[in-house]
């Protein structure tokens, strides 16, 4: 009895199954998938190399710094650091001093109400606040970009495969190109549309951001690099990497730690075990 | 409840003696995972899941309790106050790691669980209720993993519950008002988020009450073991502690060490990069996946392209719980007197190729809709239910197993070489 129905259930999800096996096989056959641009011409980021990548990586403080002016001189004027407070500078190793005076000079200010009139304002950066937007909204920022919205940055290297090395290759040397021939010739209709720019590393390959990094020594680092195209957009990537996880390093660390430990543990577990089960077969 | 040899709890300590008459905790403790509870002595390391799955939900509940203190369960700064975790709170980045993947080492562990139980026929009589009570709990567990993960409110959050709550209305007539009352709203929303929260804090400890009727039910016929031969005497078992005590301690130290290189090393391996954008109900995601340990019962929903009698994604719907349900059957499709696949050649073959077809289940619910990764996963769903409904069935009837040892002693003893009354005498102290 029990057999007989569940043979009978068991056969009508094998039967629907196969019919729809049926026409998704007469489907494929029938019409194709058609071939898409971003899976022929998309590129998968080339690698940083950071030195924060890897099971025992660390933030090379002085990189991370130079990947903070990055920002500050080019990419704060679109994108906004919402989730990095200005006192968590001191992480990478700026000073009290130095926070306070980043935060005092930076150039948008926050949002604020004038104490006497109750009017919308805005004041002077403290060293508590958070990374102000460069926008007062989003229909703002639309109205400056081209209607695209510049994505918050604190997190993107977490948001993204492989974030560092996105991040890298986006803005790096030679990642916006012009379209390829080949491109245009084979699928006509995926021309890169106006006030877009061609990116391979972008996932639909056209993207609303012009490009941030142009020419070498856009910025003049204070630690002497040489500010080549490339060098900055490895040292924003891995600024970006500090502030999507900042506590990386105690992360390794206490990984580390704990890893010996639990390896103990194993030892005289497995010690413990031997002793016990010595005169039992099993 | 247990076998007559079992040790009785004696206390010497007056303090214990007095505790012992007013409320006999240690004895109940001494009776289910202390020397009071005989277990046999066979029994292979795929025995240490059930105590690690405990030590799992352990784990849940103490970082999730943390956790909620710091958390907001209000769309509107729900994935900030995650962030505030990750960043301001002390030592917060460990303990939202250590949730999040401490719920994919729980599902990773009663998965492992759950296929022990197949292998060795450990659903059969007289542990059918151990088992029933078993699918309860990871029903449970889904429910709670699911809800969980819409808490950090990022895409993925958001997106997810957006289709898993959209299954409901899938149901003919009254589908869409149960899902809308489901939800509080239209789509997900705060009123979502908030009844999503409530129930995330809850069912944990509604799984913990299910998991104490689980052991209670399993200690009166007493464990399996991989021989699924019955206990016959003194000599076939050993008092849990010291010698399960000894093996778990092993099973948890391996376990936490994987735990620890995830957590420590890897932490977003098992993530979805979508989950660190906030949640926008004007963008839709490029590809909406749940977290990995759904993916095969994902790939049996998608599997259904056609429409017969019923809609497609009614079937779809119907196949996924369905596919969950029909492990509540389980001890009854299967008629074999054999519990162990040791012993059941063919049952063996199947159910090696019904776990890579889990397996193949999970990679299409995770890989691209196209027309190669559906057939698949439509092949692999049809064997999924064939397994069960129409295999299982049938082959227990017509197996022929292989002879069964004497008792658990003698297969021990068999494995060690030689049956001498000599070594029987030294095996069974
Ligand atoms: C002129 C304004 C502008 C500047 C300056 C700018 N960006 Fe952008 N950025 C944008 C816009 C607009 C988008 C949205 C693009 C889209 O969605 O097509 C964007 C998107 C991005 C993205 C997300 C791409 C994705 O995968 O969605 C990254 C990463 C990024 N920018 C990095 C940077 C970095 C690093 C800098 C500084 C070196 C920078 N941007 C400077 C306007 C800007
Ligand atoms: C929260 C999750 C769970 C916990 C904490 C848990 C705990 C345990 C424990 C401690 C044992 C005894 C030790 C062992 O045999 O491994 C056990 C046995 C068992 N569990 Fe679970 N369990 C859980 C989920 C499940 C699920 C989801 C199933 C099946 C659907 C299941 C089926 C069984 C069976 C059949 C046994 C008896 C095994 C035997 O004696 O061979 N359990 N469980």
């Amino acid at each position: 009895m029990v057999r007989a129905i569940s043979t009978l259930v068991g056969l009508a999800f094998v039967g629907v199954l196969a019919l729809a096996l049926f026409f998704t096989a007469k489907d494929a056959i029938q019409n194709p998938a058609p071939e898409a641009a971003e899976h022929e011409f998309h590129l998968h980021p080339r690698d940083a190399a950071l030195s924060s990548a890897g099971y025992f990586g660390t933030f090379d403080r002085r990189q991370v710094q130079r990947g903070f002016q990055v920002y500050k001189e080019v990419c704060a004027a679109c994108h906004s650091l919402k989730y990095v407070a200005f006192r968590d500078l001191k992480e990478i190793g700026y000073t009290e001093a130095e926070v306070k005076a980043i935060a005092n000079q930076w150039v948008i200010e926050q949002p604020s109400i004038n104490p006497d009139t109750g009017e919308a304002t805005t004041r002077k950066n403290v060293a508590s606040d958070h990374f102000p937007s460069p926008f007062a909204n989003e229909v703002a920022a639309r109205a400056a970009n081209n209607n695209a919205l510049p994505p918050d940055l604190s997190l993107m290297t977490k948001a993204r495969h492989d974030g560092a090395n996105y991040v890298f290759s986006l803005v790096g040397k030679g990642a916006y190109r012009p379209q390829p021939a080949e491109l245009v010739e084979k699928f006509p209709g995926a021309k890169t549309p106006e006030g877009l720019h061609y990116n391979p590393y972008f996932a639909n390959l056209n993207i609303a951001m012009p490009p941030p990094l142009t020419s070498d020594g856009q910025v003049t680092y204070t630690d002497g690099t040489a500010a080549t195209h490339d060098q900055m957009a490895k040292d924003v990537a891995a600024f970006l990497t500090w502030t999507a996880e900042p506590k990386l390093e105690s992360r390794h660390a206490a990984g580390f730690a704990s890893v010996i430990f639990i390896a103990i543990f194993c030892f005289l577990a497995w010690g413990a075990y031997q002793n016990v089960w010595r005169d039992v077969k099993h | 409840m247990s076998f007559p040899w079992a040790k009785h709890y004696e206390p010497k300590q007056p303090l214990m003696r007095w505790l012992d008459e007013k409320l006999p905790v240690p004895r109940l403790v001494y009776n289910a995972v202390g020397a009071g509870y005989p277990v046999p002595r066979n029994l292979n390391y795929f025995w240490n899941f059930g105590v690690l799955a405990g030590a799992a939900l352990g784990i849940q509940i103490i970082t999730g309790i943390v956790l909620a203190m710091h958390y907001a369960a209000n769309a509107g700064v729900a994935f900030g106050s995650v962030e505030g975790i990750m960043r301001d709170v002390n030592a917060g980045w460990f303990l939202r790691y250590a949730h999040a993947n401490g719920a994919s080492m729980f599902l990773l562990v009663v998965y492992i669980h759950i296929a022990r139980g197949l292998y060795y026929g450990s659903y059969k009589a007289p542990r059918e209720m151990v088992w029933l009570l078993g699918v309860v709990i990871f029903l449970l567990m889904m429910a709670t993993a699911f809800m969980g993960y819409v808490l950090p409110w990022g895409q993925m959050s958001f997106w997810g519950a957006q289709v898993i709550t959209g299954f409901f209305s899938a149901i003919p007539l009254v589908g869409e008002t149960i899902r809308v009352w489901l939800l509080g709203g239209y789509a997900p929303d705060n009123a979502a988020l908030n009844r999503f929260f409530s129930l995330h804090y809850l069912l944990p400890f509604v799984i913990a009450g299910v998991i104490i009727l689980h052991i209670w039910a399993l200690h009166i016929p007493g464990s399996n073991n991989p021989t699924g031969v019955d206990v016959k005497g003194e000599q076939d078992t050993v008092p849990f502690h010291p010698y399960y005590t000894a093996k778990d301690a092993v099973g948890l130290g391996v376990f936490m060490l994987l735990f620890a290189l995830l957590l420590f090393f890897s932490p977003n391996l098992l993530g979805h990069p979508d989950n660190y954008i906030e949640a926008n109900p004007l963008s839709t995601p490029a590809h909406i996946v749940p977290e990995w340990y759904f993916l095969p019962f994902y790939a049996i929903l998608k599997s259904f392209t056609a429409d017969f009698i019923l809609p497609a994604k009614l079937w779809g719907v119907l196949a996924m719980f369905g596919s969950i349900l029909l492990l509540f059957f389980l001890p009854w499709l299967d008629s074999s007197p054999v519990r162990s696949a040791n012993y059941r050649p063919k049952y063996r073959g199947f159910l090696i190729v019904l776990l890579f077809d889990v397996i193949l289940l999970g990679y299409v619910g995770g890989a691209e809709a196209n027309a190669r990764n559906v057939i698949l996963g439509q092949i692999a769903s049809g064997y999924y239910f064939a397994h069960f409904l129409i295999i299982l069935p049938w082959v227990s009837r017509s197996e022929r197993p292989r002879p069964l040892p004497g008792s658990i002693t003698e297969a021990v003893l068999a494995k060690h070489g030689g049956t001498s009354p000599a070594q029987t005498a030294l095996a069974s102290n």
